[in-house]
């Protein structure tokens, strides 16, 4: 809408120099060539999928339209005299410089004209600030750069995990096309049932991100330490995406959210089928607890959990980026002893970019240290056990 | 008031001031220390363009192709503090030299050392922040807000910020309290307070600020040092702190400061368009109070930029009904502007179109300000590229068309020459074009749902983007332009007549010779 | 003239100086008196308030850590209570290592006006909690939502988050 406007406006500007009839030709068109792409939803809000995102859309269009006629009547104003009133065409200078019922005038009226825009918004902020009876509590942590999800209570209470970017790095790279959900993708999407009233709690784990669905209308900062709530009861059964909304590092850009809204039973499906997961990973665990991997499986798998965990910071070869992200490649510390190794991995290193990632699991740990202890020109030949990681953690 | 007494016994011209560098170094004169803050600030505005044409080229399309994403971050950190603490605000405060001793009839600003000690603080902490990118670990990368406890992950880089934000405050605070005293003390006799010209009066009232909101900043700064290396917890959880402690130190200062870049800008306005209309500013003293409540209002609304950060709904509501009370006297401001050039008798120099280029677009940020304050509509577009937009459209065509405007105006006035009016109405059509190209559509990035601060994003954003990114650098090559008009105007403008705006009324242009000569005012003019 | 001035300057920046850490006894003792930021004692009934029957709270319990080896976790995930009424929850925390390790635990509310209607008589928050080589302890939390909370609240969220407490530093409640 602004943009149509403006179109029309700077028509006008130049129009001094045009005759009127080129200016209002102008105008017209530019204002129907507008129009017709506003159609699209490109131009405004995401498609709202909660009643505090249709709320604010509503809001939004509104707001839009007043500040539009006010627009139109000041520069309305304001155009007419820069054509009429110019030197040019031997205009004389008035010479009045105040009066006083004139400003008592516009000032009230912009009081009056807040007034009308603060009483709906007031409202909605209300509704938005209500997060009581939820039928389903669900805790997300930020971490840099993926996000953590915990069922707290509700249906489902007990499921919990990560869920990380999905995008393969080679997209992001330009080594192959872009798929239709670049960035916007997870491994693991956050799933809700439709028409129930759920409760987000957010925390973060390092520095602030921000949780943000624009479709459900919901955006919360997540900050260290404390906790922070918001709520959103989603229309319809579809998949929402958005992103993280506070700059958070490095990786800020490529840690989406995936909101995954579905009907009553199979959400009851969903939730049985991730509850007999988590019973077979713990039995996994158990089971690999005491296996002994061989050299090969562990490099395997050591390579996947590098690419996926490590490869943005420490790069693919291990050469890290000098002054910002240590090189492992030929890197005394992975070349030294295996505890202290662990002991970074697990606990991070304190005030750098290095986070504790004990929050994976003892097999992947032991993977990717395995792993780097032997890419690239490290040749240590360690072979660690996901036993030696639980040893450390105990 | 040191100056005025040597200039008291300096009063045969015999200036033994010393040649070469030396001169600069040295100098006292506000003229020679304004021409200093201006061009320094041309430097950074270049410097911190170059910045934001990387940041462009990176988003010219989807995927990672110039800048990894830790080198965009410091290039977004960066572009924010040069641009805003070494173009926009050194380069006001080089007007406030170089204009107000002329335009109160002073014979220079009141602290003449002082002056200089302010100004050559400025090319150190530039240095420091450019510097930065060299060290290891890089330069800040935590946005220009830089919020805990990203920044206190950061290395060298962010020290030499932290730093630099102490060496630049200091400067602005010498810089402000010089500009008061020469205001309140230097004045000609008989230029009561209510007489002075707005431009004057928005930088009284701005020093303040100015004077209020620096030690806060250099407050927060502190504290975050101290949190990164002498194991402070101020804005840490694990030891009793909280990381939203700093947001609301750091916008206390953060939104006065954004006034403080568009107050300045509306008086130099306020000069020019009753210059051009050839009839009184319409509504002095309601211009007069506007500012001043602007000011004071900009003290209560900083947490309208914590919306999402979570606070007790009683606390949205006040800061979301202040910061839309500040739409009142902004639009008292623009009705006076529209009724100063109704009935006058207009023409259109280059200085007069920057000026109705700046309202016009000013405007238009202003409205998106309000619809940013709407708290429901803030949390969706909050950290978007909706709020890119919204500043940028405050801060370019406002804060820096006013500044465009304010050189044409001044610089046959400084220099004797005229500039190349022809190259002057082109450097703002473009400027007016490619701004527009450049920043229209981020409105719509934002609102379709497109963070801020991130080097790589999602398909359906990737028309807007390009456009957004060729008006970029259209946008940046116009300002080579700029430096071009001024540099010819200096070494080969047509001479000036005596006063070459027909409709001027200010001190500066009725009682000095053009140029301006090296010292002006010895004798203060007598004010009826 | 000059010398005079700059040793005014001196002793004036040295006395600014100073005054700066005389704000740390003086700011404790603010706090003391006017009751402000009272992490040091448990909180104290203002007034007996009455057992609001009409009304259900429900009261979730989160758990946290950051950067600590350690598990910890409330023992029941949720209680429902009336306002007034006082509640006994109990938090366990296990140390998996087979080292010593401190932690301290930070206590945060929503939605945030609960904190104004919050009492609390036992808390292991602010405390530095020392944990032996596997050690698991159970730690209660008592307290009253007092009754003059206001009518649309009827689900809160009381959540802790340990850190670690590095050697040598002190938690926030010893002196």
């Amino acid at each position: 809408m602004k943009l149509r406007l403006k179109s029309v406006k700077i028509s006008n500007h130049v129009g001094g120099y045009m005759s009127s009839k080129l200016v209002s030709l102008v105008g017209v068109s530019a204002l129907a060539l507008y129009s017709s792409m506003a159609v699209g939803s490109k131009y405004n809000l995401q498609e709202p999928q909660s009643i505090i995102a249709r709320e604010t859309y509503d809001l939004h269009v509104v707001l839009m339209w007043i500040c539009v006629v006010i627009f139109i009547g000041v520069f309305g104003v304001m155009f007419y005299s820069i054509l009429k009133h110019r030197k040019s065409l031997g205009y004389k200078a008035a010479n009045f410089h105040h009066s006083t019922s004139v400003e008592v005038v516009w000032t009230v009226i912009p009081c009056i004209i807040l007034v009308v825009m603060a009483y709906p918004a007031t409202k909605t902020i209300i509704k938005m600030k209500d997060t009581s009876e939820a039928a389903i509590t669900i805790k997300a942590t930020g971490y840099q750069w993926m996000w953590g999800y915990d069922y707290l209570s509700g249906e489902g209470e007990g499921i919990s995990f990560f869920s990380k970017l999905a995008t393969p790095k080679t997209q992001i790279d330009n080594k192959e096309p872009k798929g239709e959900n670049y960035l916007l993708e997870v491994d693991n999407r956050v799933v809700v049932p439709v028409g129930q009233k759920v409760r987000i709690i957010l925390t973060a784990n390092d520095v602030l991100h921000a949780w943000w669905v624009p479709a459900l209308g919901v955006k919360q900062d997540a900050i260290p330490g404390f906790i922070r709530d918001t709520w959103f009861t989603a229309d319809s059964p579809g998949v929402y995406r958005g992103q993280c909304a506070e700059l958070c590092g490095k990786d800020h850009g490529f840690m989406p959210i995936v909101v995954e809204v579905l009907e009553a039973d199979a959400y009851a499906q969903w939730v049985s089928d991730q509850q007999s997961e988590l019973v077979a990973a713990e039995e996994q665990a158990v089971a690999d607890a005491d296996k002994e991997f061989g050299m090969d499986e562990l490099m395997a798998k050591g390579e996947q959990v590098y690419a996926t965990v490590c490869a943005a910071c420490h790069q693919p070869n291990g050469q890290g980026i000098p002054g910002a992200f240590a090189a492992l490649d030929g890197s005394e510390l992975v070349n030294g002893p295996v505890s202290e190794h662990i002991e970074i991995v697990v606990k991070g290193k304190a005030g750098t970019a290095m986070t504790a990632f004990g929050h994976l699991s003892d097999v992947d740990l032991a993977a990717v240290v395995t792993y780097e202890r032997n890419a690239w020109s490290n040749e240590t030949g360690d072979i660690v056990q996901p036993s030696d990681i639980s040893q450390f953690r105990n | 008031m040191a100056a005025v007494q040597d200039h008291g016994h300096g009063h045969g011209h015999d200036d033994h001031h010393p040649t070469g560098i030396m001169r600069w170094v040295t100098t006292t004169n506000h003229k020679d220390i304004g021409s200093m803050y201006l061009w320094f600030s041309l430097t950074m505005f270049f410097i911190g363009g170059t910045l934001a044409m990387g940041i462009r080229a990176e988003l010219y399309q989807p995927g990672i192709q110039i800048l990894e994403p830790e080198l965009f971050n410091q290039f977004t950190t960066l572009h924010g503090l040069i641009m805003v603490f070494g173009a926009i605000m050194p380069a006001f405060v080089g007007l406030a030299n170089w204009q107000v001793p002329m335009m109160i009839g002073a014979p220079d600003m009141a602290f003449a050392r002082m002056n200089n000690w302010s100004f050559w603080l400025l090319p150190v902490a530039g240095s420091l922040l450019i510097v930065s990118f060299f060290v290891p670990g890089g330069a800040a990368a935590g946005g220009w807000t830089f919020y805990p406890p990203l920044s206190v992950q950061g290395g060298l880089g962010v020290d030499l910020m932290i730093f630099a934000i102490h060496i630049l405050g200091a400067s602005s605070i010498m810089g402000s309290i010089n500009i008061i005293t020469t205001i309140l003390n230097m004045r000609a006799p008989g230029l009561t307070l209510m007489k002075m010209p707005m431009f004057v009066w928005t930088w009284l009232i701005t020093a303040y600020l100015l004077v209020l909101v620096m030690p806060v900043l250099a407050g927060v700064v502190t504290m975050l040092l101290t949190d990164r290396h002498f194991g402070t917890s101020f804005f840490n959880a694990a030891g009793g702190g909280d990381p939203v402690l700093f947001q609301h130190i750091f916008w206390f200062f953060g939104h006065p400061e954004v006034y403080i870049m568009i107050l300045p800008a509306f008086g130099i306005v306020s000069e020019i368009i009753p210059t051009f209309a050839r009839k009184p500013l319409f509504g002095y003293s309601s211009m007069v109070y506007a500012t001043a409540s602007i000011a004071i209002l900009s003290c209560f609304v900083w947490a309208h930029h914590m919306f999402t950060a979570g606070m007790p709904v009683t606390g949205q509501l006040f800061f979301m009904y202040a910061t839309m009370l500040i739409a009142v006297p902004t639009a008292v401001k623009v009705f006076n502007w529209t009724a100063t050039m109704w009935r006058g008798s207009m023409t259109f120099e280059t200085p007069m179109l920057f000026s109705i280029g700046f309202i016009f677009l000013f405007v238009i940020g202003g409205f998106s300000g309000v619809i940013c304050a709407i708290v429901p509509i803030d949390i969706q577009v909050q950290d978007t590229y909706y709020v890119i937009a919204h500043f940028h459209y405050v801060l370019v065509s406002g804060a820096l068309f006013a500044l465009f405007a304010a050189a044409y105006y001044w610089l046959p006035k400084w220099t004797g020459n005229m500039y190349s009016e022809t190259l002057g109405k082109w450097h703002f059509w473009l400027s007016m074009f490619f701004f527009n190209a450049t920043f229209f559509v981020q409105h719509f990035l934002g609102l379709a749902g497109m963070p801020r601060r991130i080097p790589d994003y999602a398909l359906q954003f990737a028309d807007f983007n390009k456009i957004s990114s060729i008006g970029a650098f259209g946008f940046g090559l116009t300002q080579v332009l700029f430096l071009y008009i001024v540099i010819s105007c200096i070494r080969s403008g047509e001479k000036a007549p005596e006063k070459p705006w027909d409709g001027a009324t200010t001190l500066e242009w009725t009682h000095l010779p053009t140029p301006a000569p090296y010292h002006s005012f010895e004798t203060p003019p007598v004010i009826k | 003239m000059n010398f005079t001035m700059l040793r005014k300057l001196f002793v004036f920046s040295i006395v600014m100086f100073a005054f700066g850490y005389a704000l740390v006894p003086f700011y404790e003792k603010f706090c003391e008196v006017t009751g402000i930021n009272n992490l040091l004692q448990p909180d104290i009934l203002v007034q007996e308030t009455q057992v609001d029957t009409s009304r259900w709270i429900t009261v979730e319990l989160d758990a946290n850590t950051r950067g600590l080896p350690w598990e910890f976790k409330p023992l029941q995930s949720s209680v429902r209570i009336h306002p007034g009424e006082p509640v006994d929850v109990m938090y366990e925390i296990t140390n998996n290592t087979d080292r010593v390790v401190n932690g301290q635990a930070i206590p945060s509310y929503s939605p945030r006006s609960l904190e104004k209607y919050l009492r609390k008589f036992e808390c292991f928050c602010f405390t530095k909690q020392v944990l032996q080589p596997n050690e698991v302890r159970q730690m209660p939390v008592q307290f009253v939502i007092e009754s003059s909370i206001p009518a649309d609240v009827n689900t809160v969220t009381i959540s802790y988050t340990f850190f670690e407490l590095p050697d040598g530093k002190k938690a926030v409640n010893e002196k």
